[in-house]
């Protein structure tokens, strides 16, 4: 790793403050993201500020109609809460195959927000559950948060503060893990929303999350995994390497759409 | 640099650091203390898994400096007045290795496992030890070590 200047902030306010006084840092919350890339200098930030002990951003609360999740909130503790647990057990689900152990016990939630890996499993769940990211200054609707690979709308000085996932009537989450980086090759979130909207959401597919609105239009008219089989997939969706093919990945989609419509109707 | 208190293996440790220090390169290079191993380096294979504040966390993927202010232990602090931590002893009853070098890490692993669930069965031991790969064993009688750690019949 390069040479990097640690600085710990213990309130939002310092840590907006270290932020304004080092424009191109990195923020460093559970850091299992950030530190291997740090690790291998794809990145070199010159300062890292670490928000992980930043009281104000711990915390869970139950809106009844939804759940405020804080951003430094581990998904250890997540995988755990008997809240969301009850609220959104689909969200315990893809907690509990986040990453392992380890991984859990540092890494938060607005860390993985933030950093938006392609391949990461709490962007699929924000943007099937219509969840809303909000930071120290605004709040977005995850669909528009969600740019590009490790991109998103967040602008210089913004910290991800908590994140609201509307409790919906049935969700389930599916993934195909790729056999050694355990990332999911194809991820998919299907919730069926308190109003009776359905949104399906996939990761690790393509180079960001996507919807798929066949597939919404589809389970909206039949909440079955029959319904989805002749669904498109829109291949300028999805990624294409050495690891998976856009057919396989079309082909994974179905899969584990089919397989989490089965978990979300076990609710 | 920048200066951190580390509490390992319950002797409160004061050291100045290069900010970019890990925490297993502290622990290993600055301590002295070699069970802690480093194995892929990439964040895979758990062979530097520690407890931070009682709960298990790749060492090679934390700095030093997050660590200022904790308590840390390493599979040194485990044995209690000579005698082997349970699940030390039930690894070597069960031979859960074979090369021993992911062991420490594992046994850290799982003495982490029964902390969060005491009595697993066999399937979720294996899920829990996800984030540690052995590359002898095939894992069975490591599997077979951690049940019987839990008082499961192995």
């Amino acid at each position: 790793m390069d040479n990097v200047t640690y600085h710990r902030a213990k309130t939002l306010a310092e840590a907006e403050r270290l932020l304004a006084a080092h424009p191109d840092a990195k923020l460093l919350a559970g850091g299992q993201t950030l530190l291997p890339i740090m690790k291998d200098r794809r990145l070199s930030p010159a300062n890292v500020i670490d928000i992980a002990r930043i009281p104000e951003l711990k915390g869970m609360r139950d809106e009844g109609d939804a759940l405020v999740i804080g951003a430094n909130t581990l998904h250890a503790d997540v995988l755990t809460d008997p809240v969301v647990r009850g609220r959104i057990p689909a969200l315990t689900d893809l907690v509990a195959v986040l990453g392992d152990p380890h991984v859990r016990h540092l890494g938060t939630l607005g860390g993985a927000v933030a950093t938006n890996d392609p391949a990461g499993d709490y962007t699929a769940a924000l943007v099937a559950l219509d969840a809303t990211i909000s930071t120290n200054r605004r709040d977005v609707e995850a669909e528009a948060f969600f740019v590009g690979p490790f991109q998103t709308v967040l602008g210089e000085g913004e910290i991800v503060t908590s994140v609201r996932f509307p409790v919906p009537r049935r969700a389930g989450y599916e993934k195909f893990r790729h056999p050694t980086s355990r990332y999911a090759l194809a991820g998919v979130f299907v919730a069926e929303l308190a109003g009776g909207t359905v949104r399906v959401a996939v990761t690790g597919a393509g180079p960001r999350v996507f919807r798929l609105p066949a597939m919404e239009a589809a389970l909206k008219a039949n909440f079955s995994p029959d319904a989805v089989k002749q669904a498109e997939v829109p291949a300028s969706c999805l990624g294409s390497d050495i690891h998976a093919d856009r057919d396989y990945r079309a082909h994974l989609i179905h899969v584990m759409a089919e397989k989490a419509i089965v978990k979300a109707l076990a609710m | 640099m920048s200066t951190v208190a580390i509490t390992v293996n319950g002797t409160l440790r004061s050291e100045e650091i290069e900010d970019r220090l890990l925490l297993v390169t502290f622990l290993r290079e600055r301590l002295g203390l070699t069970g802690t191993h480093v194995g892929c380096d990439t964040s895979q294979c758990g062979a530097c898994v520690i407890h931070l504040d009682g709960r298990a966390v790749k060492s090679c993927t934390l700095l030093a400096a997050q660590a200022d202010g904790c308590e840390v232990t390493t599979i040194e602090g485990l044995s209690r007045d000579g005698l082997l931590h349970p699940m030390q002893e039930a690894f070597r009853e069960h031979h859960g290795l074979q090369c021993g070098f992911c062991t420490p890490g594992m046994i850290m692993s799982a003495v982490d496992v029964l902390r969060r669930i005491p009595h697993p069965d066999e399937e979720t031991v294996r899920h829990e030890l996800e984030g540690n790969i052995c590359r002898c064993t095939g894992y069975q009688n490591i599997v077979k070590a951690v049940l019987a750690a839990s008082g499961a019949a192995a």
